[in-house]
């Protein structure tokens, strides 16, 4: 249960290998919660992480999951329940980042890659929704982009699957309102860090840091929406506006 | 669905609110529950209990029950996230008193307010009052509440003779102190089932007012210093602590200690029936207060006014009931000056010999002038057999601290840590915050409750959202 002052007990990281996902669940367990289950493809988490959390106190459970298999999606979530009992945080925290060049040659690739970028978190999104309205409490943490805020020819592919995630996260959280549960839908910039490894970084961009710090305040209030940097937020007001010959000549 | 919270009006969760108006409407609400289908399968680890195990169906029955009073838990020991919560405030007030023995039987959802307005005029008071009246007689045994007169007559469990539990198969249990189920349920925050009824003893008087003495001491020391000599000398005793003065004034108390006046005592000073008591709430709280309204500076303001209005020492002071006992009761609603954010109630116990650590936690709050607007300091008798009862031989000590307060999550860890250390531990009817490693550290005899509950309710029934932050 989330206490009275926002800190929570228990996590459920879907993405166990994410590096922000692993950054919101460390810190989580340093404020507080007590039991985790990390849950990535093949059951695999790097041995360093586990050692990690545990050495900070919480339980750490691990268990298998594959997003492009949406039937496993519900049995997954009832296992996190047997072991954490309540799930206080969900993070669905996987993704892929394909170049857009190379979709351009490989639609099959792209459609893959949509499968698991929307597709993956709508049937995980659904279970874990389930379960939150049913406990009363709990939130789902949504990890879309500005990429998928105003879609750029830069990355159509990417941003329309973070467009369609974005506002199923919105119709979700509408759809639990007044349940107890909620929905967080975190915007982040261009977030440097491993999935984006040789890219060059966009304006206002941000670490991994940033991004883990800004979720766990978030979560904390009562939030439903949050920016990062928070700057983003009325950049893109304006920028949702740009009429489409001025947007489509945006160079990334 | 309707959303609750505590007193302190944090976290809130939203719950199915049924309102029995009798034990038998209790009794059939509790087989109604038990039998729902979804808890089939539910009970097999007694760790998991309550979990809802079969997610393919959303029903209420799968969350469980806890019986709710006044709500005046701080925290959320009456809240019960997507399930159901008993409404017993609106179990019909009744109560009988026996003018021979002093025993009084009264409806679990009989208010101390009820009782007192009725009882006092007939001669009779309640054998423990906390701070407010507004709490049910069910919600003082499972919370086994303490008064200013701990330290000579223990807490509410201690005075109650028998009670009535509707267990999770439906039936009425009639306990009594040799039951084991009696002494796990005072205390046992509403986990063992529900009480709808109980006896218990209530304390002659002669007058409605309180003979008093007032005193300020100069520091944390002093007030120790003459609570130990003399608190023995008063049957009601607390001190009330600046927490906003610092340095060597650190700890600087107002000391207020009384008695029951006798007729002799109030001659002159009241006039007609010395057994008048028909109190009125006076002032409400407005419905909405900006936040922020209880800062450093408002506070500091407040206490320091509040220590120097406070004479140097008086005795023979008389007071009516509501200043004496329930001062905040004269404020409708007060929890809501605290603003949107509410506020965390932190009381812990550390046995006698464990001083250092109520001057360590006394100065990290005074040196860091975290704003707590009441604080209040006890000395504790003997505790009860009741094995999740909070209070034990020591000091405690209670702070109101706004929940907006930077920082605040960390502090209290860190005062967890000395509590714990020093063989203490928190009150569950006030804690909102804690961890379950801290109140199994504090609660020795966590395992023999379980054990004793388990048996009454073996599919985990009753449950809160306290029992599950606190995986009790």
């Amino acid at each position: 249960m989330r206490n009275a002052l926002g800190s929570v007990d228990t996590v459920l990281l879907l993405g166990g290998r994410s590096e922000i996902g692993l950054a919101i669940v460390t810190r989580l367990v340093r404020d507080g919660a007590s039991r985790v289950m990390l849950a990535a493809r093949g059951g695999t988490v790097p041995e360093e992480e586990l050692a990690r959390l545990r050495k900070l106190g919480a339980e750490v459970h691990v268990a298998d999951f594959d997003a492009s298999r949406p039937e496993t999606h519900q049995a997954l979530i009832d296992t996190a329940v047997d072991r954490l009992g309540d799930l206080d945080v969900v993070i669905p925290a996987f993704g892929v980042l394909g170049s857009q060049a190379v979709y351009d040659g490989d639609p099959e690739a792209a459609a893959r890659d949509v499968a698991v970028n929307f597709g993956g978190h709508v049937s995980a999104g659904l279970a874990a929704a389930r379960r939150l309205r049913e406990q009363g409490h709990g939130t789902l943490v949504v990890l879309s982009s500005v990429a998928g805020v105003r879609v750029r020819r830069a990355n159509f592919v990417y941003g329309s699957a973070k467009a369609g995630l974005d506002g199923f996260a919105q119709g979700l959280g509408d759809a639990l309102h007044g349940s107890g549960a909620r929905v967080l839908v975190v915007r982040p910039g261009f977030v440097i860090g491993r999935m984006t490894e040789g890219m060059t970084p966009a304006p206002m961009s941000v670490g991994v840091d940033e991004v883990a710090d800004a979720v766990v305040a978030a979560l904390r209030s009562r939030a439903r929406v949050v920016w990062v940097p928070a700057r983003l937020g009325p950049a893109f007001a304006v920028m949702r506006l740009l009429p489409r010959a001025v947007w489509r000549r945006m160079p990334r | 669905m309707t959303l609750l919270t505590g007193w302190g009006r944090t976290a809130p969760t939203p719950a199915t609110l049924a309102r029995p108006r009798s034990a038998d409407e209790v009794a059939a609400l509790v087989k109604e529950i038990g039998a729902d289908p979804a808890r089939k399968g539910n009970g097999a680890d007694p760790a998991r209990k309550g979990n809802g195990a079969d997610p393919a169906r959303v029903g209420h029955g799968s969350r469980g029950l806890v019986a709710r009073g006044l709500g005046r838990s701080y925290g959320d020991a009456a809240q019960n996230a997507g399930g159901t919560v008993l409404d017993c405030a609106a179990l019909r007030p009744s109560w009988t008193l026996d003018p021979e023995s002093g025993l009084v039987t009264a409806s679990a959802g009989t208010s101390l307010h009820d009782l007192m307005t009725g009882l006092v005029p007939r001669g009779w008071f309640v054998p423990v009052s906390p701070g407010t009246r507004y709490v049910t007689v069910g919600g003082a045994i499972a919370a086994d509440v303490h008064g200013k007169n701990h330290h000579v007559d223990s807490s509410f469990g201690a005075h109650v003779r028998s009670l009535t539990l509707v267990t999770a198969d439906g039936s009425a249990r009639v306990l009594g102190p040799s039951d084991d189920l009696f002494w796990a349920t005072v205390g046992g925050m509403g986990l063992t089932g529900v009480i709808v009824e109980a006896t218990f003893a209530c304390v002659p008087i002669e007058t409605s007012r309180m003979r008093v003495d007032v005193e300020r001491t100069r520091d944390l020391d002093e007030t120790l210093d003459v609570m130990t000599a003399t608190d023995d000398r008063y049957r009601y005793t607390v001190a009330w602590i600046d927490l906003m003065a610092r340095g060597g004034r650190t700890g600087r108390s107002v000391l207020t200690r009384g008695d029951h006046a006798t007729r002799e005592d109030v001659r002159g000073h009241v006039r007609g029936d010395p057994l008048a008591f028909a109190p009125r709430q006076r002032l409400s709280a407005p419905p909405r207060v900006p936040d922020g309204l209880l800062n450093r500076a408002t506070v500091g303001a407040f206490n320091a006014v509040w220590y120097a209005k406070a004479p140097r020492e008086r005795r023979g002071l008389i007071q009516g009931i509501t200043p004496f006992f329930h001062p905040l009761d004269a404020v409708a609603g007060w929890n809501r000056m605290y603003g949107s954010r509410g506020l965390v109630q932190y009381q812990f116990v550390v046995p006698f010999g464990a001083e250092d650590t109520l001057r360590r936690v006394v100065g990290a709050l005074s040196t860091r002038r975290v704003v707590s607007f009441l604080t209040v300091l006890k000395r504790f008798g003997a505790g009860t057999p009741g094995m999740l009862s909070f209070p034990m031989p020591g000091w405690t000590l209670a702070l109101d601290i706004p929940a907006g307060v930077p920082g605040l999550a960390g502090l209290l860890r860190v005062f967890d840590e000395w509590v714990v250390a020093a063989g203490g531990r928190l009150y569950l009817a006030k804690d909102s915050r804690t961890s379950a490693s801290v109140v199994a550290a504090g609660y020795p005899r966590l395992e023999e409750w379980r054990a004793i509950r388990d048996a009454a309710d073996p599919d985990g029934l009753f449950r809160s959202d306290l029992a599950r932050r606190l995986r009790l």
